[in-house]
């Protein structure tokens, strides 16, 4: 039993990972009053950016860092869409997807196949040692180990600094922010840029941590399901952990489930993590916390005159 | 400096001049991408013109493409102007190609006149049946449909595979993923001696009857006064969750009959290839149109074009296909930008201000 489910937890870890970063991208984007549905695409963009990098100067770190920034550049275009031109946030997010795909396709072509140095695990010392969850948390590449300090960041940039309480206030009450001195349209850029490097983040996980070579379509839905992750998690950095390891869990266990050979058909197992998604969806309904929305979100600042 | 007004009255040309502007725009970055690729950009843009208008063969190219994306993005449009988001229309054109497949299989003796009317019955009944889940899921728990419809895309997908790689696949395939070949009657005939199909005018009589139903029914009409969103229509009277419900169903079943219409008369059997994206484009299409019936066919046609074209790009140039939907997403975020200045000008400030 234990041979089974103590690698099921560790593979948990690692294929929640690009979630986790994702879903801290999206939720500091949504903090900010801005939904950005453009996940999916600035995740793609940037796994490539960060392959492209870590192939050519060999140097990981550097792809890593590239990813985050293709993915803050990729987000600016939604922030100048919806912010300045004041687009329409859901159908700009999803141009932002079809762009993104596209691009990703286009000019990842030459790469198919290759391989990219990438993070290779790191045995982290002491802690490591712990029974059970040293096994399943700290043998693991540095990309993850960062995944578990971002969420405390997370929460202490929002709950004790006051450029955050200053963000989290255009998304509340951007005419409120307004009024009190604040400048609601360069935090709802900080918002969308700073969300689009976490999500850059996750994508260059994808590329970098997951698989160290390039193939086409990486994401795989992936920032769709970090969407709904910002909804289930109520806009809060402990439970979007919670999330992106229940998603990594059925990742992994698919994966897991078609290693070892069962009769259903791969296509079915596919299905499992869409199905959670939409079955997530329903259970945080259920729940109805919907009054946890930042209470703008998805609505723009019109300019005055 | 510059200062931002709303403009008093609208800008009769603007959507036009934005449309325009965006797609030059578009078209102007994508040949910097083959120039900076080292292409040659203006044969580029000579091969996509000549791909898709050049000849009477491209022609009937184009307007084979603009068939499923005119039905995918009707259905889309009817959703998006009661403010549902629906962006399922790629899984249910996967259901609606389904559904045809099961009955073409079901009744293979049965005549063209009988069968393929039960085809597109059976297409419209499974694509809307597909987005009556999301439908009720926001109804009834208010579950966001964005995501559940593009969640359901993804397993429509893998159910299309699971059928065409399992049960439905044929044995005299060799391993491939397909269904037999359809019998004549489930395949839509071919206008005269043209490449083009029968599905062209089956498209012209849902544009009008959609259009009819929406300007002399009763239900058009509540559908046409619930754009404004639910609270509107709630003062109006209207029962709103019935409508999401319809209009849901309505959607999905056009995206349904594109699946039926592509899978029929184009591939002649279900295959995993079908799936090449129409339902995503169909968002592009109806957005562009404003989500206007006779702008649709418009879009519809440019944008099969655009997919024409660039299929012959991708022979004469050596590029991914994915060029024409770099081009597709540039298009939509630049009439999104653009859009701006329909509501707002720019204006150089005086001093009194």
């Amino acid at each position: 039993m234990w041979e089974f489910l103590i690698p099921l937890f560790a593979a948990t870890v690692q294929s929640g990972t690009p979630i986790l970063y994702a879903t801290l991208g999206e939720m500091m984007t949504e903090k900010g009053g801005v939904l950005n549905l453009g996940v999916e695409g600035i995740m793609s963009v940037a796994a490539l950016a960060a392959f492209w990098v870590s192939y050519t100067t060999g140097s990981p770190w550097l792809g890593f860092l590239a990813g985050g920034t293709a993915g803050m550049v990729f987000a600016s275009l939604h922030g100048f869409v919806c912010i300045t031109c004041l687009g329409n946030q859901v159908v700009s997010g999803l141009a932002l997807t079809i762009l993104g795909g596209g691009l990703t396709h286009y000019l990842g072509v030459s790469y198919v196949g290759l391989s990219a140095p990438g993070f290779n695990p790191f045995i982290f010392p002491l802690l490591s040692q712990i029974p059970v969850l040293g096994e399943v948390f700290f043998k693991h590449d540095m990309l993850v180990y960062i995944s578990f300090v971002i969420p405390f960041l997370f929460w202490f940039f929002f709950k004790r600094t006051s450029l955050g309480l200053h963000v989290a206030a255009t998304g509340e009450m951007p005419a409120a922010a307004a009024a009190a001195g604040l400048k609601p349209l360069l935090l709802r850029y900080f918002a969308v840029l700073s969300g689009g490097f976490l999500m850059g983040l996750g994508g260059a996980y994808l590329s970098l941590a997951y698989t160290h070579l390039w193939t086409s379509g990486l994401s795989g839905g992936r920032g769709w399901i970090a969407v709904a992750l910002v909804i289930f998690a109520f806009w809060r950095p402990g439970r979007a952990v919670v999330g992106a390891y229940l998603f990594g869990g059925v990742m992994a266990f698919q994966l897991r489930l078609q290693a070892i050979g069962t009769n259903l058909p791969s296509s079915l197992l596919l299905m499992l993590p869409y199905l959670l998604t939409i079955l997530v969806l329903i259970l945080s309904a259920w729940r109805g916390r919907r009054i946890d929305a930042p209470a703008a979100l998805g609505t723009n600042i019109e300019p005055e005159g | 400096m510059l200062k931002i007004r709303k403009r008093d009255e609208p800008w009769k040309w603007g959507a036009l001049v934005v449309f325009l502007g965006a797609l030059l725009f578009s078209l102007l970055v994508s040949s910097l991408l083959l120039a900076w690729q080292g292409k040659d950009a203006l044969f580029g843009l000579n091969v996509l013109w000549q791909g898709s208008f050049g000849n009477l063969w491209a022609l009937e190219g184009v307007l084979l493409k603009s068939i499923p994306l005119f039905l995918c993005s009707l259905g889309v449009a009817v959703a998006f102007r009661m403010q549902i988001w629906n962006i399922g229309a790629e899984g249910q054109f996967a259901l609606g190609a389904i559904g045809a497949t099961w009955m073409a299989l079901q009744f293979p003796d049965l005549p063209g006149f009988i069968l393929l009317p039960i085809m597109f019955t059976m297409a419209f009944l499974l694509g809307g049946a597909w987005a009556f889940i999301p439908a009720f899921l926001k109804l009834k728990l208010r579950v966001n449909e964005i995501i559940s419809t593009l969640m359901l895309n993804y397993v429509a997908i893998l159910l299309l595979d699971y059928l065409v790689f399992g049960i439905w696949k044929d044995p005299a395939s060799h391993g491939f993923p397909m269904t037999p070949e359809f019998t004549s009657g489930a395949v839509i005939p071919f206008i005269g001696s043209s490449r083009v199909h029968w599905g062209l005018l089956f498209c012209l009589v849902v544009g009008v009857g959609l259009w009819g139903f929406m300007r002399f029914t009763r239900l058009g009409f509540e559908l046409q006064a619930s754009g404004e969103g639910a609270r509107v229509a709630r003062y109006a009277k209207i029962r709103y969750g019935r409508l999401v419900i319809l209009v849901m169903c309505m959607s999905g079943g056009f995206a349904g009959w594109a699946g039926c219409v592509e899978t029929s008369a184009i591939l002649n059997r279900l295959q995993p290839s079908l799936m090449v994206g129409y339902g995503y484009t169909a968002i592009v299409v109806a957005w562009l149109a404003r989500l206007e019936p006779l702008n649709i066919a418009f879009a519809a046609f440019l944008l099969a074009a655009l997919r024409v074209g660039v299929e012959n790009m991708q022979l004469e140039l050596q590029i991914p296909a994915a060029f024409g939907v770099i081009m597709e997403g540039m298009i939509l975020l630049t009439v999104l930008a653009g859009q701006f200045f329909l509501t707002y000008k720019l204006e150089r400030k005086t001093r009194q201000d």
